[in-house]
This record gives C-alpha cells, sequence and structure tokens, in this order.
C-alpha cells in the first residue's frame, strides 16, 4: 500500500517535472534526489522473510514496549525494524492506518476517548469493532493499567492535607503545569476540571517530563502522571486518590493491522506472547531501569523477554561515533533534498516577483504565511499527505526555505541600479540574455544570501523531523529530554550546531567563488 | 536619420513631452539643451525606444520604431548609449563591459580584439586599465569604458545623456576635447543630452532648445544669440554665460 504511494508520489513528480522541463536540470536533479528517498522505502513483498514495522510514542514505556515487540519479531526470522519515539498518538495512529506502521503498543482509553472519541464506545468489545472496520486489531491486555493520575510533592499535599481530587476545591490558589497532550485531549484537564469542578487558574501546558522539574523547582504544584510513571517513587510524588473515578482505564495493547496475521504469522504469534505479561509494578520497575538508572530500552526490554519469557534477543550497540556517523547522513539527507528543491523553485519565483512586483507581494506573503506555521503544526498536516520518515520532513523543511531565498533573490534582482538596467536593454541583449549576464550575476550575493540563511534554518528545524521518524539530530535530543539526559542532548545538540556553523561557512566559501570580483570590490569600496 | 513626427509622452500627471516633430539629420551632431526637467532625456530615450511615444511616431531610417521589444532589438544594435555615470555593468572589467554584445552575437574573437584595439585608440583609454573593474576605474576612465560599448557594434546613431555630468571640471574639459574630436572622426548621427550651454556649443552642430517639454528653438548657437525665437532663450544664454564685467545684452 504505502509503495504504491510512493510511486503515486514520484509519478505526480515526474508528470510535473515534465511539464515544466523548461527549468531545466536542477529540477531534474531533485527529482533524483526524491526519487533516491522514495527508493528508501519498506522492502517488496517478493522477499519471503517477512518485515514488521514497529512504532513508538516518545515515552519511554512505550519505547521499552516497541523494543520488546521488535525483539519477539526477530526472534521469529522475521526482519522488524522500530519507528522509536514518534511524537504524538496522531503520528502513529495515521502511520498504521496508511500501512507505514504494522504494529505499536496503545491503551484502550487512548483509542476510545480520543482517537475514537466521535464514536462514543461503551466498551472493549465494541472498541474491537470499531477498528475492525478499519482493518486493525486489537490484541489481549498486556496486564498494566497505564491511566491519568494527578501527583503533587508528598510533603507539600501532606502540608495541604490533600488526598483525594476532590481536596483540590478548598486550595484554588495551586499552580497546575500538565502535560500538552493532557491540556487538549477531550478526556483530559477539560472533562477532569467539569467534573470536580475545580477552580484553579494558574494552569499551563508543558512538556510532560519537564513537569517533574517543574514539581522539584516549586514552579508548578501538580501535575498528571501515568500510573507506571517510574518517577512517582523517585521524586516522592503522592498520587491523588480519583474519588469520582474520573479517569477511564489505559489498558495497555498492541494494536495492529490486520494484514500482519497472513504476512507474518509466527512474528504475530510471538509478539502476542506479551499478553498478561506485565504487571503494574513490573512495568513501574521496567521504566525505573530505563528512566532512572539511564540503561538502554532495548537492554531493559531484552532482559525482560529473557527472564520472563525465555526469549534471548541481542541488543546490538551502536558505537558514539557510528551513531553520530548515522544521523549526520540522516540529518544531511533532509537538509539537502530539502534546501536544492527550494531553490529549484524559490529563486525563479523570486526572478517572477522581482519582474511582476504585484504578483511579487502575493508569492512573498503566501511564503510569510507559510513562514509562520509553527514548524510541528506543519509536520503533523503533513502526515496525512506523506506517512512519516522523511517524506513529511522534507516537505516541511522545504516550505520553509522558501520565504527567505525568494525574497533575497526578488530584492537583489530589484536594487540593481536603474542606469544598469536601462544599459542593458539599451544595447539591445534580449531578456533572457540580460538576466543570465547581468541580473543574475548582479543579484547573486543576495540569492546566496537568502540561501545561507535558509540552510542554517533548515539545519536547527530538520531537529523536529525525529517527531515524525525521520530520524536525525533530533533523535539524541528527543530521547535526552524524555530520559532527562543533557549527555544526549548534547549528542544531537552539538553536531546540529556545528553542521549549521559549517552550512554558514561553506555558504560563504561559495559565494567567495561565485559572486563577481568586480561585486566585491563594489561592497569594499562602500564600507570604507 | 531621425524624423519624429507629433510625438508626446506623459507620465502620470506630467506631460513629459508636448507634441513636437522635428528632424534630426544623418552624420550631425545634433545637442538636446534646456534645463533639468524639460524633456531631454525623454526624448532621448524615445530614440532606441528605451520609451514609447504616446501619440505620434518616430521614424528611424524612414521606419517607424517598432514597438515590439524583439524587433527593437536589431534596432538597438545600430544605436549606441551611454549615459551619465557610465551605467557600467559592476561585475564585468572595462573589457567585459565593451565586449559583452560582441560575445553575445558570438563575434570571432580576432574580431573583437580588433574592434577593441580601435576603440582604445580611438578613446584614448589605457590599454592596462582594460582589466580593472568599474569601482577601479576613474570617472573619466569610466566615461570613455561606456562611449567604447556604445561603439563597439559600430552604430551609425550614438545617444548619449549628460556624457559628462558627473566629471569634475579638468576631466570634463578634456573629455569634451576628445569627444569632438571622435565625432570628427567618426562622422556618424550623434544625439547628445546636456544643460550646458558651452559644452553644446563645442560639441553641436545643431542645438535644440527646450523647456518644458516644447522646442523652443533649433539651430546654431550664434543663431540662438542672433535670432532668439523668445525671451527665454536670452535668459538661458545669458544665465549660462556671465559676461566679464557685469556686461548685459540689452
Amino acid at each position: 500500500m504505502s509503495a504504491s504511494h510512493v510511486s503515486g508520489l514520484v509519478r505526480g513528480l515526474c508528470a510535473q517535472g515534465v511539464v515544466r522541463s523548461s527549468s531545466g536540470s536542477s529540477l531534474l536533479l531533485v527529482l533524483a534526489l526524491m526519487l533516491a528517498a522514495c527508493g528508501g522505502g519498506p522492502p517488496g513483498s517478493s522477499d519471503s522473510t517477512p518485515t514488521v514495522r514497529v512504532g513508538s510514542k516518545k515515552f519511554t514505556e512505550s519505547v521499552i514496549l516497541g523494543d520488546m515487540v521488535t525483539q519477539l519479531a526477530r526472534s521469529t526470522g522475521a526482519r522488524a525494524v522500530h519507528r522509536r519515539e514518534l511524537g504524538g498518538t496522531t503520528v502513529l495512529w495515521e502511520a498504521l492506518r496508511r500501512g507505514e506502521l504494522d504494529v505499536y503498543p496503545e491503551y484502550t482509553g487512548t483509542l476510545r476517548q480520543e482517537l475514537l472519541s466521535g464514536r462514543k464506545l461503551p466498551d472493549d468489545a465494541a472498541l474491537r469493532e470499531a477498528l475492525a472496520e478499519e482493518g486493525l486489531r486489537l490484541s489481549a491486555p498486556l496486564g498494566f493499567n497505564n491511566t491519568y493520575a494527578l501527583g503533587m510533592k508528598e510533603s507539600e499535599a501532606e502540608r495541604l492535607g490533600i488526598r483525594r481530587i476532590s481536596d483540590l476545591l478548598a486550595h484554588p490558589e495551586l499552580r497546575f503545569g500538565f502535560s500538552n497532550e493532557f491540556m487538549d485531549r477531550a478526556d483530559g484537564w477539560p472533562a477532569l476540571r467539569e467534573r470536580y469542578r475545580l477552580p484553579q487558574r494558574d494552569v499551563r501546558g508543558l512538556d510532560h517530563d519537564l513537569a517533574y522539574r517543574g514539581l522539584e523547582s516549586g514552579a508548578i504544584q501538580l501535575t498528571d502522571l501515568y500510573s507506571t510513571d517510574a518517577e512517582i517513587a523517585a521524586y516522592g510524588l503522592r498520587v491523588l486518590e480519583d474519588d469520582l473515578h474520573h479517569f477511564p482505564e489505559y489498558d495497555a495493547v498492541l494494536l495492529y493491522r490486520a494484514d500482519l496475521e497472513p504476512r507474518a504469522p509466527d512474528a504475530l504469534a510471538a509478539l502476542l506472547r506479551l499478553e498478561g505479561r506485565l504487571s503494574e509494578a513490573e512495568m513501574v520497575k521496567l521504566n525505573a531501569r530505563a528512566r532512572l538508572e539511564r540503561v538502554p530500552e532495548a537492554r531493559v526490554a531484552a532482559d525482560f523477554l529473557a527472564s520472563a519469557l525465555g526469549v534471548t534477543a541481542e541488543v546490538r550497540g551502536e558505537s558514539l561515533s557510528a551513531r553520530v556517523w548515522r544521523r549526520t547522513r540522516e540529518h544531511l539527507f533532509l537538509v539537502a533534498v530539502s534546501l536544492l528543491s527550494a531553490m529549484a523553485l524559490a529563486v525563479p519565483l523570486g526572478m517572477l516577483a522581482a519582474r511582476r512586483p504585484r504578483l511579487g507581494q502575493g508569492v512573498l506573503g503566501l511564503a510569510g504565511i507559510i513562514q509562520t506555521v509553527p514548524s510541528l503544526a506543519l509536520l503533523v498536516v503533513m502526515i496525512p499527505l506523506l506517512g512519516i520518515g522523511s517524506r513529511p520532513a522534507i516537505a516541511a523543511l522545504f516550505l520553509y526555505s522558501l520565504l527567505p531565498i525568494v525574497r533575497n533573490t526578488a530584492a537583489g534582482l530589484a536594487g540593481i541600479p536603474l542606469e544598469v538596467r536601462e544599459s542593458a536593454e539599451a544595447l539591445g541583449l534580449p531578456s533572457r540574455a540580460r538576466l543570465w549576464r547581468i541580473e543574475l550575476p548582479m543579484a547573486a550575493p543576495s540569492i546566496l544570501a537568502g540561501i545561507q540563511t535558509a540552510a542554517v534554518i533548515n539545519v536547527g528545524t530538520a531537529t523536529l523531523g525525529a517527531l515524525v521518524g525521520a530520524g536525525g539530530y533530533g533523535q539524541p535530543i528527543l530521547t535526552g529530554i524524555r530520559l532527562d539526559d543533557v549527555g544526549l542532548i548534547l549528542e544531537g545538540a552539538v553536531p546540529a550546531a556545528a553542521l549549521a556553523l559549517l552550512a554558514s561557512g561553506l555558504f560563504e566559501a561559495v559565494e567567495r567563488a561565485v559572486v563577481p570580483k568586480g561585486l566585491r570590490l563594489r561592497a569594499e569600496s562602500e564600507s570604507r | 536619420m531621425y524624423e519624429l513626427q507629433g510625438v508626446s509622452k506623459r507620465f502620470g500627471s506630467t506631460q513629459a513631452l508636448h507634441p513636437l516633430t522635428l528632424r534630426l539629420p544623418t552624420g550631425r551632431t545634433t545637442v538636446l539643451l534646456g534645463p533639468s526637467g524639460c524633456g531631454k532625456s525623454t526624448l532621448l530615450r524615445l530614440l532606441n525606444g528605451l520609451l514609447s511615444p504616446d501619440t505620434g511616431r518616430v521614424l528611424f531610417d524612414g521606419q517607424p520604431l517598432p514597438r515590439d521589444t524583439e524587433a527593437l532589438l536589431p534596432v538597438r544594435h545600430r544605436v549606441g548609449y551611454a549615459l551619465q555615470g557610465g551605467g557600467l555593468f559592476p561585475h564585468l572589467t572595462g573589457e567585459e563591459n565593451v565586449t559583452l554584445m560582441a560575445r553575445h552575437l558570438r563575434w570571432p574573437a580576432a574580431r573583437t580584439r580588433e574592434r577593441l584595439g580601435a576603440l582604445v585608440e580611438l578613446t584614448r583609454f589605457p590599454v592596462e586599465a582594460l582589466g580593472r573593474y568599474p569601482a577601479q576605474l576613474s570617472g573619466g576612465q569610466r566615461q570613455r569604458v561606456a562611449l567604447m560599448r556604445a561603439l563597439m557594434l559600430d552604430p551609425a546613431v550614438l545617444l548619449l545623456d549628460e556624457p559628462l555630468g558627473a566629471l569634475d571640471p579638468l576631466v570634463r574639459h578634456e573629455l569634451q576635447g576628445d569627444l569632438r574630436a571622435i565625432f570628427a572622426r567618426l562622422r556618424k548621427t550623434v544625439v547628445l543630452v546636456t544643460h550646458d550651454l558651452a559644452e553644446a556649443g563645442f560639441l553641436g552642430d545643431d542645438i535644440v532648445l527646450m523647456r518644458d517639454g516644447r522646442v523652443v528653438q533649433q539651430g546654431g548657437l550664434s543663431e540662438l544669440e542672433a535670432q532668439p525665437a523668445d525671451p527665454f532663450v536670452t535668459r538661458f544664454i545669458q544665465a549660462q554665460r556671465p559676461m566679464p564685467g557685469g556686461g548685459a545684452a540689452a
């Protein structure tokens, strides 16, 4: 299914490429790169070894479960790919429905309350039915219920005498900090406030992983937790009793595509062995090992499989240099493809904008609007169109790169003095020759500066690509934030900064090579 | 060479040129003279199609100037143009500026070299400065490069818009002498725009004095002095030629 999507995309691009053949070799280059990008998709079905594509959300428990599923599938001889730490439930849900993932760990509450909230499903049986209509299946519960809960520092809760959520009614001045997802979802804060009639006004959204630090520093006094969070014990938190039974059951399950059964029956049977094997206490222990003892999730998963199911899995460690090199390649790929395609479109657009100022206003306005869309939102909007992986990331980066290049191209061309423009025209040079011989060389410094700006922004923004499974330097940053591991954050942030500097330096070198000497002389004499 | 029939031009609410009829004879130097804003530069730009007239038509060699930009190209190859400050391409050396059109038209290298040699000699341009960029040339040298560029294709007509406007007096004086010698040697049809009466008298065979978009008088300098068509002519001449001892024409 995904293969047909990919080829459809490529065919669409090819058709456009043929129509616009006049814009020449740069477009062809971009097309070739796109093809290469798309070629790196899932292997064809002609292979006899089945492939299982596993996804996980960007929190530790999900990553551990994803690793368990991956290792179990591998133990049957199947090929298994784990797309770790994808940014948000909808990303995984869409990817699963589009057939870019085969299985990922999910919670019944999330399915009922969030993904299928419009259907008002009364119980798990109704849920199974609704999922079957989408071509999806649900495993039996894995054994633990990871529901939402509210937590405060034990000492503070004791001081204020708060044990149950209802006790919060007496303390309207409390500062709440909730994970962004909890703030927004239907069964999260809005419903909770309604149910308990909570009076608190100082409520802010923040990253779940930052909330614990907020509690520690006193910036917030109460946050949402998951009942299997490793930090509950580590930070000395009191979990408030849900006395009105507001929060639904969040039983952990595996959500998988129905076509996995005929395609990889052995692998499916193996990973369904997890059903009923994970108690809440067990999960808290596993989470604590990964989050607090910093044991890699794959190791935690492997140790559990060995002791509980007797399955031995090989955990391959990657050296630091190999990791950085792999992410550098992923990152460079995102930046290069998006930047090259943006150049191929934005430079002609800038030329058009300079020639027809009114049209140019429109083009610049549109590019400006794109620039104001938050990158995370743009990435998520891309997913239904382009799936997960490098394609949505490249598309978003491409869009972000347009504005600086269009604007600088238009400004560079518009800044050519009238007498020079008039001289070229009076010489009897046709407009095409004027463009190539006079206008573009004179606008070159400005155009290059625009591309340089786009490249630097691009290198930084590409770190968000990790949220949609595009890899790159964003991956360790994401993991580092999740695990509160500064070392890991630096493992992504330092190379990203270095790459941005390198890109900037590279363009300065290109400028020295490309910008005509006469223009640099002029710049020098003007600056004197 | 040129004949303008009822030509007028308006920019927004300003009537830059009122309908005028004018003949510019072949092989002679005509100076368009007048204060700034009188429409002389507008008139010049109508001659090579940088502007097109609102009314009337411009005949070049008996043929109306085409309005289509493609069709204008061959005309422009026969009409050299240089303006104040030179309008040189800053990213090209002096030599590249001069030979740009020859390269575009794919002249053989030998022909280009030969023509360049002749022009360097004609304009007394220092050969060693050919490889310099406009930013490295003096004002006078830039003007000579602009002149060489305008003459490269050996055009029938040379249009010059205040070619000496931005130069200091000494360089200006020297170039005036050189220009006169060049005009005399080439015997081309030259149309030169200036606001300087002395320059007009020194370089022009014929003067077209303009004011507020109209031609006030056409003729030689002595004719303008002896038989002014309008009090403005006398005023313009007096303003630019302060008599020693304060003597004034009665």
